[in-house]
């Protein structure tokens, strides 16, 4: 497929390649990710934040957001290459999406001091969650 | 009278919001916990009456270098300012610009009294913007984006629809897409500002649109804009703007 290499970086980000649009086949740090670090990551209001906008099998967290989609059994549906390019950068495969772009700092507009050329999370952290999410495989239960 | 309980609910489920929804605008009181609407809807429980009772006192004490109130030129505000705001921010031919409320009423201070302004976000702004506002409660918010207004609608509206911060969102994400979602514990509202001043229980006192406006902004990391800008006075143009028709609710309570 068409190979592209991300815009260069202000910050040190590393380099990573989508494919068609739609992946990122290559672990950005070269290393497996935690799902245990991931989970922790998904969570934090200053990290992933992941809650404020989807539904997720975390019970013991109070308040999931509905903005998004819920991510119960998103491991069933996507493959990590799918789940990267996701949490890396949304708007590539959706330009319009609310989802923020979790490892990009180009682009961006007004970003408030202390935060420029930072992205959300760092490579190891986007693995993490990838991690973490291919672990989601239980379907939400149906209430009725 | 106060309506709470199980018929209040009812009819809360049912979508009939009466005077607070107009075609599809709802006023945050619609998408505000039971609780909340109550403590708005009682005078002796609202907590923002403190602030129109330091408003009510400020408008009969003179001030200034001209020694004199707002009282002196405007006598009883219940008659001079009914309305008023209805029609706030307006464009000024004085200054080439919108100007809103908490800005008409410290160019009087400055033009009029030959008193110093009153801060942003000090009791007595806030007191006496509150006071005027609630001088137009239960009318329809009329702000006209006509002649010299509309350039500085467009810059509103071009704002509201920009995304910015790290989060890269705009004011649409949250309160055009998503009114009536849950955002983690918050359940997103239209974003109007027909009951501002209002109180806020997370501020524990009452404050202005830009507070709110500051507040959204710095939710997204985005830069915060200095209360009384330009930017936030023409975004605070089309926010209202998007109201038109909803009744003015100033002193209102939110979570
Ligand atoms: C501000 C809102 C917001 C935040 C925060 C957010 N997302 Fe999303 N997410 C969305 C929306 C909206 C979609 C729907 C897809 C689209 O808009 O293109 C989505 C889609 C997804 C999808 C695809 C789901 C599917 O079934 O197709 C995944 C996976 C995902 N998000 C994971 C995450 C993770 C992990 C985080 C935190 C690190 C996160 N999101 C944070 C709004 C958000
Ligand atoms: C990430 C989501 C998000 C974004 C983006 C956002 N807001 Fe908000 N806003 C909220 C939440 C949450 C509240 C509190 C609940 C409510 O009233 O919607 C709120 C409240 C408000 C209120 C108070 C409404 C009331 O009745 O009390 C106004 C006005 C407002 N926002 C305007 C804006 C404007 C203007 C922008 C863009 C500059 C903006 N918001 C961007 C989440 C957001
Ligand atoms: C020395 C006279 C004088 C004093 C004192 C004065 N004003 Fe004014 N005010 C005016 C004049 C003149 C206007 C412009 C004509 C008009 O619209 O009524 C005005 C206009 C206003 C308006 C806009 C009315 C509209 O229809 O758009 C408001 C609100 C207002 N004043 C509030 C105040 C407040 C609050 C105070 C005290 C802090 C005050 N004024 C003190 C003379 C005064």
């Amino acid at each position: 497929g068409l190979a592209l290499t991300a815009p260069a970086q202000a910050a040190d980000l590393v380099d990573y390649k989508v494919v068609d649009d739609w992946t990122i086949p290559e672990s950005l740090t070269g290393q497996p990710g935690d799902p245990v670090n991931g989970k922790v990551v998904a969570i934090d209001r200053k990290l992933g934040n992941c809650l404020s906008c989807h539904k997720m099998p975390i019970p013991e967290e109070q308040f999931h957001g509905e903005t998004g989609p819920s991510l119960w059994g998103v491991g069933n549906r996507y493959e990590p290459e799918h789940l990267r390019l996701r949490i890396v950068d949304s708007k590539v495969i959706n330009p319009e999406t609310m989802m923020p772009a979790f490892y990009r700092v180009e682009g961006l507009h007004m970003v408030k001091d202390g935060f420029e050329d930072q992205p959300i999370l760092t490579a190891q952290q986007v693995e993490d969650v990838v991690a973490y999410l291919m672990t989601l495989t239980e379907e939400e239960p149906q209430t009725n | 009278a106060l309506t709470t309980g199980p018929a209040f609910a009812d009819e809360m489920a049912e979508g009939k919001w009466g005077e607070y929804q107009v075609g599809d605008k709802r006023s945050g009181y619609t998408y505000a916990g039971p609780e909340t609407r109550a403590m708005q809807d009682d005078e002796f429980q609202n907590p923002a009456m403190l602030w129109l009772d330091t408003g009510m006192s400020e408008w009969e004490n003179a001030a200034g270098d001209a020694g004199k109130a707002c009282a002196d030129c405007h006598g009883d505000a219940e008659e001079s300012m009914a309305g008023v705001a209805t029609k706030y921010p307006v464009y000024s031919e004085e200054t080439g610009k919108m100007m809103n409320l908490e800005q008409r009423i410290n160019f009087c201070r400055t033009e009029n009294m030959q008193a110093e302004p009153y801060k942003w976000e000090s009791d007595e702004l806030l007191g006496m913007t509150a006071y005027v506002k609630n001088q137009s409660k239960g009318m329809p918010v009329d702000v006209s984006i006509d002649g010299p207004a509309k350039e500085f609608w467009e810059k509103g509206k071009e704002f509201y629809e920009t995304r910015r911060g790290q989060l890269d969102l705009a004011c649409t994400h949250c309160h055009v897409d998503n009114a009536g979602n849950l955002i983690r514990a918050e359940t997103l509202s239209q974003g109007q500002g027909n009951g501002f001043p209002l109180y806020r229980l997370k501020w524990q006192k009452v404050g202005s649109l830009h507070r709110r406006f500051r507040g959204c902004n710095n939710n997204i990391r985005a830069e915060k804009l200095p209360y009384g800008s330009d930017e936030y006075t023409n975004l605070e143009l089309y926010v209202t703007w998007r109201g038109n028709g909803l009744p003015i609710e100033t002193p209102a309570v939110r979570k």
